[in-house]
């Protein structure tokens, strides 16, 4: 079984609200220097059989037409442990 | 011959009683659709009621946008057949793209429960006829992911064309892009908006007002015109 992760985030023009409430308990923490923070999804696709450029092709129907919502969020898909290795 | 108004639940619907209630209470006849049924059971008008289907999981309405029903409930809408999305519907709507734009968290991220006051600003569509143009209405306001968003263009086009239905008319409550509170596609006949006007038909419940009433009146009236 082969392992695609999928990230999905907020594209940069859009507010992240949550980032934002995450970067603001930074200091507080002491955790210093951190100018920025925004907060995306991760999505580890378990594959049955291999990884080709076919099933990498369905991938990225799925990440535009589900898992992302393009309107608001932008994602990249990479394969994350090749078929076979450890 | 009574118009008969479809309301559909999806797992998580919390608002299609009250959806079905306020149909009655307008005058048409109610009919419960379910999510996994492609039949509208020929209905002449849908209602996406409010709550979180499918826990909101993955986005709000999402997960829903792909259910059975919505395939016909797409194919229908874009036929002409009216259908209002209201809070969770609203949502569905924009992920189905019969309604342009996005939905994401309050820019506060606090869920807000309150009465709010709205301004009709398109008196024009199936859905609010029975409104001016520039009436103030108040009706409950309740949602955790109720910030319309949208790029610059489509914002501009939604206004040149005059499809921002409803804009908040006092404090915008959840952060909404240019305070857009429900808009309308191009034809009018599909409209969402993120306030509860099922929560406000009869004056014992909700704001005491019946100021939703008008939605449910507005499509009766248009589907005995039509």
């Amino acid at each position: 079984m082969a392992r695609v992760v999928v990230d999905v985030m907020l594209k940069p023009e859009i507010l992240d609200p949550q980032g934002q409430a995450v970067q603001r308990a930074l200091p507080r923490l002491g955790f210093d220097g951190i100018a920025d923070v925004r907060q995306g999804k991760r999505f580890e696709l378990e594959v049955e059989g291999p990884v080709d450029d076919a099933a990498l092709a369905r991938i990225n129907e799925m990440a535009e037409t589900f898992l992302a919502n393009t309107v608001i969020e932008d994602f990249t898909v990479r394969i994350e442990t090749a078929e076979g290795s450890k | 011959m009574t118009s008969r108004i479809g309301v559909v639940t999806f797992p998580g619907t919390l608002d299609d009683q009250d959806a079905l209630r306020a149909v009655r209470v307008a005058g048409a006849e109610p009919v419960s659709l379910w999510h996994r049924d492609k039949d509208l059971h020929q209905v002449d008008a849908v209602v996406l009621a409010g709550g979180f289907s499918y826990g909101d999981y993955l986005r709000a309405g999402a997960i829903s946008r792909f259910s059975p029903v919505m395939e016909t409930v797409i194919e229908q809408a874009r036929a002409g057949m009216p259908v209002l999305g209201i809070c969770n519907g609203f949502q569905i709507l924009t992920e189905a793209h019969l309604l342009p734009g996005a939905m994401l968290r309050n820019n506060h991220l606090h869920f807000i429960c309150r009465d709010q006051k709205l301004r009709v600003e398109n008196a024009e569509t199936a859905w609010t006829s029975d409104y001016t143009q520039g009436q103030e209405i108040s009706v409950p306001l309740k949602n955790m992911d109720g910030r319309y968003t949208a790029d610059e263009r489509t914002l501009d086009e939604l206004e040149a064309e005059g499809r921002v239905a409803f804009r908040y008319a006092d404090a915008n409550p959840n952060g909404s892009l240019r305070d857009i509170a429900g808009i309308t596609n191009a034809a009018g006949n599909v409209v969402g908006l993120m306030p509860h006007p099922e929560h406000a038909v009869e004056p014992l419940v909700g704001t005491g007002r019946t100021d939703g009433l008008g939605f449910f009146t507005s499509i009766i009236k248009k589907l005995v015109n039509a």
